[in-house]
């Protein structure tokens, strides 16, 4: 049971809600409930809060409302306990209870309770413990009393709510804060910034000038909420516009908080910040600095470039450091101002104050990559100042005010020795003069506090930036030896990303360290895991690519899930990288592919089974191999794609142990235990789409092999004739089909796949590394259909192709390129990725293009001549296999069905649709009654000439808006001279009948005398009568 | 650049305060803030103080209930940012008298000052805490 707020009854408007009969108390850390009151982190019970706050008028009578379950009438645990007087009297009821006798009558749902004024305000010794007993991450004391002290915040916040004073006012920050952080929901949260926002901008438009301080403190509360401010802009300009510092202060800051050098407005600071630089106030020359060179644009830094540069040369500390960082952020946006800035920046070298120092160097640092002269300036001129300067900080006595554990200002150090590693790269003078110094800091820092490991960190780091001596580089080595022995998981990660650096300097003393990295990429912690395979991985070669993949390999069983995917990734790339025969590689593989087969990328396991395709000695093996991983790991994705897809090409080896190697031992499969396996991963629950139609390939493949299970496998087949996925649906038909009807082709049909070209699948798999992967799949297709120069189109090897080219032309609206180009799913590349590649070497690209341009109807021109030879269409390919299949075809159309159309009472005209010289083509148009949209189309074909033509093929392609489909041509025969003209049925269908024409775009081709011919041509004279509404047919057409 | 941000979170992972040294819009903050947040409140005290995110590093520290994020480039030296925090949670210390949480809240505007003082343009500036709470403490005088 919890309470959710309490509201206490008070005359004053509640700032909140804006209703005057009760003020809300409730903070949002609190949910009082009868037993405790949860703050965020801790509990207290109701009883010990209530108790230690002193409540400064007698017996206060607060009204709750109970929210959530007002239909509990009573808390009981929450009740006054007569017995104990110490114990709050507390009474929660819904309704009518009271416990203050003087309370008049109690409103509906109102419970009241009162507390007694007995205690004090003092922390209660439990949650005192409590809060001392906040785990103290780092050390140091200041995390004890923060938690000690949220919680003494807690309580006398909480005290002060309960006293409420009447006359506060309802917008202080301090209340916003309090309403903002007594929002439960982020809705309530909404509505109180934008009552917030809304009272300010009210006052600002106003132009109020008392609050405008606290209210641009609001604003940046707000920001910081990550609500938009940008009506906050101009008041943040008129406050630095103002004469007074707190205003400017306040302004300044809104300022850098709320705008960025992109906003318009930032120019009309421009003149307020020339003012201030130039301001008698060094307070306030040190505001416009710091202004400056948090968000000033290039213009800005061209404009007041002068400024900062007259302000260099300062006597005040404070300005000096402020313009020495203003002067980065100028350099920066404009390179061009840096020799300006070089003179400056050394003279300020020799300055004490530490503050001027560090903004120096930092300043140097950025002069060297602005500009190559700077560089070369510098390099000459602040070698000794920074050299001077280290010694000093290093050799310094005790000094309170820089002092970090025992070591003076670690943070110069830093910057100087990074400036020494700009200065001392690719020079060896100038790393010939940081040597000693170097080696000076290297040895004498103390290394059992963070701040000096900070040092030796960045030291060694310079070390490995510069020419060093190869004695300095023997220290920085031995450092980072330590710290990678060392026991503080920070330390050791800063030695990993060194020990990558040093990769690059010194190989062999990384190798030393290789049994201490690897132990680091078991570490509990994700950071350093990472560190380490890098740095593994970088430290992989020839020699000990075997013990580190073995290594990893066995780390793989046990490491998280989450960190697999990293450590898959790096297994598989070394393992290719590094693989000198193939049967360790496919060892290797294996062994991931059963640990981590989910994690693995499709194309390793692509390019595995390419590789498995050429090895035949190794056939035998790795099908064995992965029959046995399927059957112990057969959840893993990837493996189960493998093996099924090695199953299904080398079934008759896993069966008969053929190419044994010395190493194995031979296993007795039967054949339906070959198909146990598959089916099993068939209808395994969470097999995804691709896995599946693997299987069914695979199995429609054993089928052949093992003729006696034929029939068991044509039942699992059938199985997935009703299966929700399309593909699976219509693979298993035609499987199904082929099985069933086809046993004379069968044999040819489900021969093995032919070798896959390595090197060329390498340049494909490169090459598909960018996003052409559409364009690829259709490159494939179009090949596919192309290349296969069966007479029937039927025989072809493989039966993926088959049926992704079936797939491709059943496809109801070839003729929209959207579709076309999207059309083609996974298992396009999948298969014809694997399967096809081999043929994907001459024209594909080229035949892509004529498909798209024929497909996009709109497209003004075309590519070109290209060559058509090996290219063919959606349309042939169907007319191809409908002559020998029929069924197969039947199954496709499936609802749009190319039986002879019935006989209708229409006659539209006639049209010659094309003629060339050679060539001539005439439409005839019919159309069914009540279905206007539709039209079918006749098309006979003339051959004008005396020469036959063969391969004829023709093709169309309509606006998106119109569905096309084409029947088969009676004949890819065109006799000579107009004799016996062929026909071919196209159906059209308009989705926007009425409102736009009938357009359609033809190509034919065919071969004279073995030469091949390309015609193409638009028809748009189809008769009128075709497109206007007409329910009773030609009628229409006549008017 | 060097810091490319400060942020203050706290264990609910509400932000209390923000102080960026790049250009972020409002959704790109907001959404820095969650992953970050998310990432860096799963680890515990056994975990190393550095978190890789995106094209830069994370350097935090933890304060009881707060969190001190720092965002920085990949090269800046991590360990001497975890001295920056401890640096600038012992300023406000100074500042504040133990400080905590709701001191944050509350001079939100003060704490941004002595940032301000420490931090510019994403570069150290000052370090020594009397140094950084001299205009601070004059401007509490003058008011």
């Amino acid at each position: 049971m919890t309470i959710d707020l309490i509201h206490i009854k008070c005359p004053q408007l509640c700032n909140l809600c804006g209703n005057r009969s009760h003020f809300r108390v409730r903070r949002g850390h609190f949910l009082v409930s009868p037993k405790e009151v949860y703050t965020p982190c801790k509990k207290f019970t109701l009883k010990s809060l209530f108790k230690n706050v002193e409540i400064k008028k007698r017996s206060t009578v607060i009204s709750t409302t109970l929210l959530e379950l007002p239909a509990v009438s009573e808390v009981s645990a929450a009740r006054s306990d007569p017995k104990s007087p110490k114990r709050p009297k507390l009474i929660l009821k819904n309704g009518l209870d009271r416990l203050d006798q003087t309370n008049p009558a109690p409103r509906e749902r109102g419970a009241i309770f009162a507390i007694p004024t007995t205690t004090t305000f003092q922390i209660h010794p439990p949650i005192a413990a409590a809060a001392a007993a906040v785990p103290n991450p780092r050390g140091g004391e200041i995390p004890r009393r923060l938690a000690l002290d949220s919680v003494e915040k807690i309580v006398e916040d909480f005290a002060m709510d309960l006293a409420i004073n009447p006359f506060s006012s309802g917008t202080r920050l301090r209340d916003m804060i309090r309403a903002i952080r007594a929002c439960k929901t982020a809705a309530e949260e909404r509505a109180v910034v934008r009552r917030e926002c809304a009272a300010i901008r009210a006052a600002i438009s106003e132009g109020d000038q008392d609050y405008r301080h606290r209210n641009m403190a609001k604003l940046m509360f707000i920001h910081m909420l990550g609500y938009p401010t940008h009506f906050g802009q101009m008041e943040c300009l008129k406050l630095i516009a103002a004469a007074g510092f707190p205003e400017k202060r306040i302004g300044y800051l809104g300022l850098m908080l709320l705008l960025d050098e992109r906003q318009e407005v930032l120019m009309l600071v421009t003149n307020s910040l020339k003012q201030d630089l130039n301001h008698s106030n060094q307070f306030i020359v040190g505001l416009a600095l710091c202004a400056l060179g948090n968000i000033c644009s290039a213009e800005m830094a061209r404009d007041l470039s002068p400024e900062v540069e007259r302000l260099l040369q300062s006597r005040e500390p404070n300005t000096k450091k402020k313009a020495a960082l203003c002067s980065i952020r100028i350099v920066r946006k404009v390179p061009d101002l840096a020799e300006n800035f070089m003179g400056s920046a050394v003279s300020l070298l020799k300055e004490k104050h530490h503050g001027v120092l560090i903004s120096a160097v930092q300043l140097c640092t950025e002069l060297c990559k602005a500009s190559r002269e700077a560089l070369e300036y510098l390099r000459k001129n602040c070698l000794d100042g920074l050299v001077r300067i280290l010694r000093d900080v290093s050799n310094s006595s005790y000094a309170p005010e820089y002092d970090i554990a025992g070591i003076t200002d670690p943070f110069l150090h830093i910057r100087v020795l990074k400036l020494m590693r700009v200065l001392g790269q690719g020079d060896a003078d100038c790393s010939e003069f940081v040597n000693d110094i170097l080696a000076q800091v290297a040895t004498k820092t103390e290394s059992n506090k963070n701040a000096g490991n900070a040092i030796l960190y960045e030291c060694v780091e310079t070390i490995m930036g510069i020419e060093a001596t190869s004695g300095l580089r023997v220290l920085a080595i031995n450092i980072l030896g330590r710290f990678l022995s060392n026991r503080d998981n920070n330390i050791r990660y800063v030695a990993l990303n060194m020990l990558m650096k040093a990769m690059a300097v010194d190989t062999q003393a990384v190798q030393r360290h290789r049994a201490t990295i690897l132990e680091c990429v078991k570490d509990a912690d994700v950071s350093i895991r990472k560190r380490a395979l890098e740095l593994v991985y970088l430290l992989v070669n020839e020699t000990n690519a075997k013990a580190l993949t073995k290594e990893l390999v066995d780390y793989l069983e046990v490491s998280d899930q989450d960190f697999k995917d990293d450590l898959t990734a790096k297994i598989c790339s070394i393992v290719e990288k590094f693989s000198q025969d193939k049967l360790w590689y496919l060892d290797q593989m294996f062994k991931v592919l059963s640990l981590a087969g989910n994690y693995v990328k499709d194309d390793v396991w692509h390019a595995l089974i390419v590789l498995i395709s050429n090895a035949s000695e190794l056939q035998g093996y790795s099908v064995r191999s992965l029959y046995k991983a399927l059957l112990a790991c057969g959840e893993q994705e990837s493996l189960v794609r493998v093996a099924v897809w090695c199953i299904g090409e080398y079934g008759e080896m896993l069966v008969n142990n053929v190419g044994m190697l010395d190493i194995e031992e031979p296993i007795t499969v039967t054949e339906s235990d070959a198909v146990d396996a598959v089916e099993v991963s068939l209808k395994r629950y969470s097999a995804d789409v691709t896995t599946r139609a693997m299987c069914l390939v695979a199995l429609l493949k054993l089928s052949s092999r093992f003729p006696p299970t034929s029939e068991r496998i044509k039942e699992i087949v059938a199985q997935n004739k009703g299966h929700t996925v399309l593909e699976l649906q219509q693979r298993s038909i035609e499987f199904s089909s082929i099985i069933q009807r086809h046993q004379s082709i069968k044999s040819s049909l489900l021969e093995r796949m032919p070798v896959i070209d390595e090197a060329s699948y390498l340049v494909k798999r490169a090459a598909s590394t960018q996003a052409t992967i559409s364009s690829d799949k259709l490159a494939a297709a179009a090949t596919s259909g192309g290349s296969l120069k069966l007479p029937n189109g039927v025989a072809k090897p493989p039966p993926a192709p088959l049926a992704d080219l079936l797939d491709l032309s059943s496809d109801d609206v070839p003729a929209t390129t959207s579709t076309s180009t999207t059309a083609p799913n996974d298992f396009l590349q999948d298969l014809l990725g694997i399967g096809l590649t081999d043929t994907s070497g001459g024209a594909p690209s080229s035949s892509t293009d004529i498909l798209m341009d024929l497909l996009s109807i709109g497209s003004p021109v075309q590519n070109g001549p290209p060559a058509v030879s090996n290219f063919s269409p959606p349309g042939q390919a169907e007319t191809k296999l409908a002559s020998v299949t029929p069924q197969v075809v039947d199954l496709l159309d499936g609802l749009s069905s190319s039986t002879p159309l019935p006989d209708v009472n229409t006659a539209y005209p006639s049209i010659t649709a094309f003629q060339s010289a050679t060539l001539k083509i005439t439409f005839d148009f019919k159309k069914q009654p009540g279905k206007p949209q539709e039209t079918t189309i006749h098309a006979s074909f003339t051959n004008l000439t005396s020469n036959t033509f063969t391969d004829f093929i023709f093709q169309a392609a309509v606006p998106k808006f119109i569905q096309l489909r084409l029947d088969p041509a009676s004949s890819n025969t065109l006799p000579a001279s107009g004799n016996d003209s062929v026909t071919q049925s196209l159906s059209v269908t308009n989705n926007q009948h009425g409102q736009k024409p009938l357009a359609m775009r033809i190509r034919i081709s065919y071969k004279v005398n073995g030469e091949d011919r390309l015609e193409q041509g638009q028809i748009s004279n189809f008769p009128a009568g075709l497109n206007c509404y007409d329910p009773f047919g030609p009628k229409c057409a006549v008017s | 650049m060097g810091i490319r941000f400060v942020l203050l979170v706290n264990k609910q992972g509400q932000t209390r305060l923000a102080q960026y040294y790049e250009h972020l819009s409002l959704d790109q903050r907001r959404a820095l803030e969650g992953e970050i947040v998310r990432k860096c409140l799963a680890r515990t005290d056994h975990h190393c103080s550095f978190v890789e995110h995106r094209n830069y590093k994370v350097v935090y520290r933890r304060y009881a209930s707060l969190f001190f994020l720092v965002g920085v480039d990949n090269d800046e030296n991590e360990l001497a940012i975890l001295e920056f925090i401890h640096l600038l949670v012992e300023t406000m210390d100074r500042h504040f008298g133990n400080v905590c949480e709701l001191d944050i809240m509350f001079h939100l505007e003060k704490v941004h000052f002595m940032l301000e003082e420490m931090v510019m343009n994403g570069c150290i500036v000052e370090t020594s805490k009397q140094n950084i709470l001299a205009p601070i403490h004059l401007m509490d005088k003058s008011s």
